[in-house]
């Protein structure tokens, strides 16, 4: 009945788990730069001018890079469906601030600059400085809370059960990840401003830029002791069908001091993660020094790349650990959708997504240059 | 069992979000190829007056493009939020339209429309051109894998359930992409979205004429649309009798009740003009009909009946029974794997299963229902007749609306009178708010005709939401309502802002000719 898939079902897993990390990473690195320069504007731009040139340089971009987002909760539903059904509900009112966050950004950079109305212009400068900062914090709260575990269970008919609440989730390790997160995004923004102007913008982006990656460094390396240093992490215990079919119940597991550093014991290769996510805030740092705006762009992209890898590593192969009943935690074997979609999802993704990165680098290509005032007052569509 | 404040609530904040989005879709999906068409002449023939008219249009297309962004996203992430047993239930197959979408279609579409307005001296005129029509195309591919995944809600083929995982898997995801149901949808609701875009610029071209504004755009631009509007609203009408066909297939209970025919009747059926449907009494207390029409077009046959209402809930009463024996044999299936006997009851009835789940509404242990249980399941396969017929005929009689007023639209300017029939420009004007009065009467018909269901005959709606809290709805559900509505006031004084300020360049003395109209002039800063 099911049509035959050349690859198995564990190695499908596997990849598709690979393919959540590069998804999310995706989205931090490309929609990352955008929350990061509207978190930074009522820092870098003093005047009217100056706002409009920091939102133009993100505005020709920022929509394609938003579907990093979209593609996210689509791939996450269509290949983790346990995962987007027992997240998205139990984080319900953390989603929420995200939506109202991100509703106010398309609105922001459209209508911001139709009308000339001081008041007008400054209430959605405040909105897309919501719709930077806020998200920027709550996606590390949200990885914070994964680490931590997050209290469901399942009941006989596989429906979530959630006993948590929304200030439930702003306990310190989740608010010390959201810093992370922040720092992150802000720097990866800064080096972006570099690269798209010049002048005031350009030295206050350096000076704003170096503070968040040295943020970066201290309060990553901080997480890091954090768990090294007693957090309750999760093991899987006995041995887990990793072709099983995908049903949270069938395994155990058992929260355990110290568990989220096991992996890196067993596989040091790992360790390329969160070295990678220390070096590339520190090559950020040397970039700003040296005025170099590309090298500090791919500095911060490589310490994204390097601390959404560790998160990811660290507690493999659990994807949301239950702190409620542990066995209900949902693992990379056990949380997938059935072996067919994965495969089809594979395919498609093999297919779309280089033609995606191929039309994007076109698009980058073509919105080459620093943006100016002069360049805003000849083109009426800009922001 | 269920609470069933919060899947009302659910039920309404999905409503409410999902017809707001759909306020600002058909005019992308329209207003996207008519700017394409618009840009298309101005490539072709080089005259600068139809590169205004698509920079024109595109401002407004990207102010309600914005919105079509803030409340889409919206969309993709409640169903995880709001309906999460349904994610869980249905993801495996429901999940990869959704995905594939962003792929294929937003992509395309929100990475070109940075280019189209920020690509006019960027890019030469051809590569201009190829970027407006690869945002059309990637609003439109949006609408087919949008439509493919709510088809599947309609006409749930290609799946199975599966114990193990208690949810349902895919088995066939070519029977997903062509399912019937959704091609139709796909066509239908595009056609749709044409028709808003026509309408939409009928009816602000027809204000400038009538105020002696922007003549020349405006005349072009009504010439454009009446020739789009008179193809989209022919195609929505004769298309949507494709998809009223389709779904006598597999939604007899929708059309039964879009017909508010509560009996059976010898074959071919009357089609009920005006009814006025009375649910409690399962009969409507007046009604004027014509006879055989409703036979023949739902079933393109004078011997085959359709079924009513009455009968449906009848035969709704053996499914239930048949679920319920599908429902007992799972436990024990999930309790003892080498239980064939059961797996073999399972195998037989697991397509009923999800009308067994309509027991659970009125008692947890569904294998101990009374009669009395499972007629009252029964009766709730009924959706809302009253709201389903008059819902349906408000969509059918603005479709024929509209097929006649882009019939003389097109007469007129094809005689090239359009300035001088002020009747019609002020029609034309008064019109514009109807194709959105009918795509959301459309979007009740499809998705009210589907209660009780979240997918048709698989999964009941009051038992796909999430665990939420009454609380976390009214917080959501007002946060919702504040910053959309705030939002659409917004967005309306914007368009009308923009339309009043009109076109860059004068507005009176516009050459005729061909390519005289100075380019610096067209590039006149609008902002600052």
């Amino acid at each position: 009945m099911i049509p035959f898939v050349p690859l198995d079902y564990e190695t499908l897993r596997l990849i598709w788990w690979l393919l959540l990390g590069i998804l999310l990473i995706g989205f931090a690195i490309m929609d990352g730069f955008d929350l990061g320069v509207a978190a930074l504007l009522p820092f870098v731009a003093k005047n009217d001018d100056e706002r409009r040139i920091v939102i133009n340089t993100i505005g020709p971009v920022w929509e394609g890079n938003q579907v990093w987002l979209i593609l996210g909760g689509g791939a996450i539903f269509a290949a983790w469906p346990a995962l987007y059904a027992t997240s998205f509900s139990g984080f319900y009112l953390a989603m929420m601030v995200i939506l109202i966050a991100i509703i106010l950004r398309p609105v922001g950079f459209k209508y911001r600059s139709k009308l000339t109305e001081p008041r007008w212009r400054a209430f959605w400068d405040w909105g897309l400085f919501v719709g930077g900062f806020i998200p920027a914090v709550i996606f590390g709260v949200a990885v914070g809370n994964v680490l931590r575990g997050v209290p469901f269970r399942f009941d006989d008919a596989m429906r979530v059960v959630y006993e948590g609440n929304f200030f439930g989730l702003l306990m310190p390790f989740a608010l010390l990840s959201g810093l992370v997160s922040l720092a992150m995004l802000v720097a990866h923004g800064a080096s972006m401003l570099m690269m798209k102007t010049s002048g005031a913008i350009y030295e206050r982006a350096r000076v704003y830029g170096s503070y968040a990656a040295l943020a970066t460094i201290v309060l990553f390396a901080l997480a890091g002791i954090w768990i090294a240093l007693g957090f309750k992490g999760y093991v899987v215990t006995g041995v887990q069908d990793t072709a099983g079919p995908s049903n949270p119940l069938g395994k155990t597991a058992v929260a355990e001091a110290g568990a989220w550093m096991a992996n890196y014991g067993r596989y040091p290769w790992m360790m390329i993660a969160p070295l990678a996510g220390f070096l590339g805030s520190a090559l950020a740092l040397f970039a700003y020094q040296r005025r170099l705006a590309g090298f500090a762009f791919v500095s911060t992209a490589l310490a994204i790349f390097g601390i959404i890898s560790t998160a990811g590593l660290s507690i493999f192969p659990f994807l949301l650990p239950s702190s409620l009943d542990p066995n209900a935690s949902l693992t990379v074997w056990d949380a997938s959708s059935s072996h067919l979609t994965l495969w089809i999802m594979l395919l498609a993704t093999l297919v779309f997504l280089p033609i995606v990165l191929a039309y994007t680098a076109f698009v980058y290509r073509v919105m080459r240059g620093k943006v100016t005032s002069d360049e805003l007052g000849k083109n009426p569509n800009a922001y | 069992m269920f609470d069933i404040d919060v899947v009302t609530l659910s039920r309404l904040q999905f409503a409410a979000t999902a017809m707001y989005h759909f306020l600002f879709v058909p005019l992308t999906l329209g207003l996207s190829f008519l700017l394409a068409i618009m840009e298309s002449v101005y490539v072709m023939t080089g005259r600068e007056i139809w590169r205004r008219m698509t920079m024109f249009w595109g401002t407004l297309f990207g102010i309600n493009f914005a919105m079509g962004v803030a409340t889409g996203v919206v969309m993709e992430f409640q169903f995880g939020m709001n309906w999460s047993y349904y994610s869980h239930y249905v993801g495996d197959i429901f999940g990869a339209p959704l995905a594939i979408e962003g792929l294929m279609a937003f992509f395309l579409e929100a990475t070109f429309i940075g280019m189209f307005f920020f690509g006019w001296d960027r890019l030469s005129k051809v590569g201009h051109l190829i970027v407006t029509w690869l945002v059309a195309f990637g609003a439109n591919f949006s609408a087919l894998w949008i439509l493919i995944a709510n088809g599947w809600m309609q006409n749930p083929v290609g799946a199975i359930f599966n114990p193990d995982t208690m949810r349902m898997e895919i088995a066939d995801f070519a029977a997903v992409i062509f399912n019937p149901v959704a091609q139709a949808k796909f066509v239908h609701t595009v056609s749709a979205g044409y028709v808003t875009g026509a309408i939409f610029v009928m009816a602000v071209s027809a204000w400038y004429l009538l105020k002696g504004r922007h003549i020349e755009i405006a005349k072009r631009s009504m010439a454009v649309a009446a020739s789009f509007g008179l193809a989209a609203s022919l195609s929505v009408v004769v298309l949507g009798d494709e998809s009223g066909y389709l779904a006598t297939e597999n939604q007899k209970m929708k059309v039964a009740a879009m017909e508010a025919m509560w009996h059976t009747e010898p074959a071919p059926a009357a089609i009920n003009v005006i009814a006025f449907p009375d649910s409690a009494k399962q009969e409507n207390s007046f009604a004027i009909s014509i006879p055989y029409v409703l036979g023949i077009i739902g079933t393109r046959s004078l011997t085959q009946e359709l079924p009513g209402i009455v009968n449906l809930v009848e035969d709704a009463k053996v499914k239930i029974r048949d679920g319920i024996a599908a429902y007992v044999a799972l436990q024990k299936v999930r309790a003892d794997k080498t239980d064939t006997q059961a797996r073999a009851v399972f195998d037989k009835s697991w397509r009923d299963l999800g009308y067994g789940l309509l027991v659970k509404l009125y008692r947890p242990d569904i294998e101990n229902a009374t009669e009395d249980d499972i007629a009252k399941a029964a009766a709730l396969t009924v959706p809302n007749v009253p709201l389903m017929f008059w819902a349906f005929r408000a969509m059918v009689g603005l479709g024929f609306y509209f097929i006649g007023f882009f019939a003389v639209a097109f007469f007129v300017a094809s005689r090239h009178k359009l300035g001088e029939k002020r009747w019609m420009l002020w029609v034309a004007v008064f019109s514009i708010p109807l194709p959105w009065v009918a795509v959301e009467v459309g979007w009740l018909v499809a998705e009210a005709g589907r209660q009780p269901w979240s997918i048709e005959g698989v999964l009941p709606t009051f038992y796909a939401a999430s665990g939420l809290t009454v609380a976390d709805l009214v917080i959501s559900l007002g946060i919702f309502l504040l910053i959309y509505s705030s939002l659409a006031i917004v967005e309306i004084y914007l368009m009308l802002h923009a339309i009043r300020k009109g076109p860059a360049g004068p507005e009176r003395s516009e050459p005729q000719g061909a390519g005289v109209f100075p380019a610096a002039v067209a590039a006149e800063p609008q902002i600052k």
